[in-house]
């Protein structure tokens, strides 16, 4: 890639491709990629069918055990691979109303996980009422998914550990690497040392701390059009390195994969990477990973109360494919007879050792 | 034909050669990928040893293979460019040690 390409992904990326009014920006559009020549000539497959190569179609939901609610994408950060176009710019936040519904179907689900996304979900004005209110619950594992330099971001954010430790929520954090180049290339100039810091401040409160019930573990993304392998060695290279260069402690590593939509989609085309990157999605395909992909056990929810079958359904606007499709219709039942949406995105969630929110699967 | 002795997007082909001989071409892809598993090295280990080697045979598919490969570990620039210079410094001092033999030649036909 030439260096003035990076300039301009780099200059452009201070934005979201909403508020850069970018034709990515509509979801139509990077559906028709996902659907175009490269599959459309058939030099690839359509994800359906490699599916129905392995008898794996249609898709169809398993146990719910993840109810994933994206409480807002507004964002202290503008990553440039960020499948949900985040950032300071974007007014979508989910209101107090919408979360009274969620809090009811958690109160009555039989997911035992509960998984706070966003954007930054701090951000939210009702953020810790709905924490307070949801922790009652009694779910078994309440995750919320921190940017980390949000807590340094100001003053009103800085007791978060203390906050989490009190509600005895499981902190999942993403830390592209453990050098601060290639964090900071991703992620922002400066993302670096303020998630060092803030990962430091959760160790303090008992976070991530061996044998400590206080969960932290980290989300690694690959920074650039390549996809993550070996999850265990990575873990093995992250802990090394933090622990020597900064007495850091963390419990799991989960490796997860750029899906090509938003603006890592943008990044691909703008870097010239996009077919070397599906095919490499495409010649790791995996039916093993199928198998146990998180849209099979996941219901996601956006801020305004839609239902999709995983959070990159959600931001390609594609909601679930059942008579109910709003949390204040939530039915367990009715939403388990769906067939799960499918496109060419899906193949980053079946590469080598599978995708999820909670790293790999196969 | 391709216009060129080098198309990258050959590099994906590379399994098609198993379409000629079988038998060999499997043995081969199943000899490389026992190769690159964690052993006595690690996997990490072994990429950078095939990085080094890509540069000194010259290969270009190898290059990218390997450069990505790398990039997918969680290998710093800084490790691949040692890697690289390792691999140079060898086939540097290849040359030069001949230049032992020059000498040895030079001395015995000088009076």
């Amino acid at each position: 890639m030439t260096q003035s390409i990076l300039t301009d992904i780099k200059k452009a990326a201070k934005k979201s491709l909403k508020a850069r009014e970018d034709e990515l920006a509509n979801t139509q559009k990077q559906l028709e990629i996902l659907s175009g020549d490269l599959f459309a000539n058939g030099e690839l497959p359509f994800f359906k069918d490699k599916i129905a190569a392995s008898g794996q179609f249609p898709l169809k939901p398993k146990k719910l055990e993840v109810l994933q609610i994206n409480v807002g994408y507004m964002c202290n950060q503008v990553c440039a691979h960020c499948h949900v176009d985040a950032g300071p710019d974007r007014q979508e936040i989910m209101t107090r109303e919408t979360m009274q519904q969620c809090l009811e179907v958690i109160r009555n689900t039989g997911a035992h996980t509960l998984d706070l996304t966003g954007g930054a979900p701090e951000m939210n004005p009702d953020f810790r009422w709905f924490v307070e209110e949801a922790s009652k619950a009694g779910i078994q594992d309440f995750i919320v998914r921190s940017n980390l330099t949000i807590i340094m971001a100001n003053k009103k954010y800085h007791d978060l550990p203390e906050f989490f430790k009190k509600h005895n929520v499981h902190v999942v954090s993403s830390m592209p690497h453990y050098t601060r180049g290639k964090t900071d290339k991703q992620r922002g100039d400066g993302v670096f040392y303020k998630s060092i810091k803030a990962l430091q401040m959760l160790n303090q409160v008992g976070y991530g701390m061996p044998n400590s019930d206080l969960r932290l573990d980290l989300v690694y993304n690959p920074s650039g059009a390549f996809l993550p392998t070996d999850q265990s060695a990575m873990e093995r290279d992250f802990k090394k390195a933090l622990k020597e260069d900064f007495d850091i402690d963390f419990h799991n590593l989960f490796a997860i994969t750029n899906l090509p939509i938003s603006r890592f989609l943008d990044y691909l085309i703008a870097s010239d990477n996009y077919e070397d990157y599906m095919y490499s999605l495409v010649e790791a395909y995996n039916p093993a990973a199928v198998e146990n992909v998180m849209c099979t056990n996941t219901i996601s929810v956006s801020w305004d109360g839609w239902l999709y079958d995983c959070d990159f359904n959600q931001m390609l606007d594609l909601k679930v494919a059942s008579k109910v499709k709003h949390i204040k219709d939530y039915n367990d039942d009715v939403l388990s007879n769906r067939e799960i949406i499918i496109s060419q995105h899906c193949y980053g969630c079946t590469a080598g050792a599978g995708s999820s929110c909670q790293g790999t699967v196969a | 034909m391709a216009n060129s002795y080098y198309d990258p997007a050959d590099l994906r082909k590379f399994g098609n050669i198993t379409e000629w001989s079988e038998e060999l071409g499997k043995k081969f892809f199943d000899y490389y990928g026992k190769v690159f598993e964690e052993g006595a090295l690690s996997a990490r280990e072994k990429s950078l040893i095939a990085l080094a080697v890509a540069h000194v045979v010259k290969c270009p598919y190898c290059i990218d293979a390997y450069t990505k490969d790398g990039l997918q570990r969680g290998i710093t620039k800084e490790e691949m460019m040692e890697a690289v210079h390792a691999g140079a410094a060898i086939e540097s001092g290849a040359s030069l040690v001949h230049g032992v033999q020059m000498m040895n030649k030079y001395d015995k036909l000088s009076m």
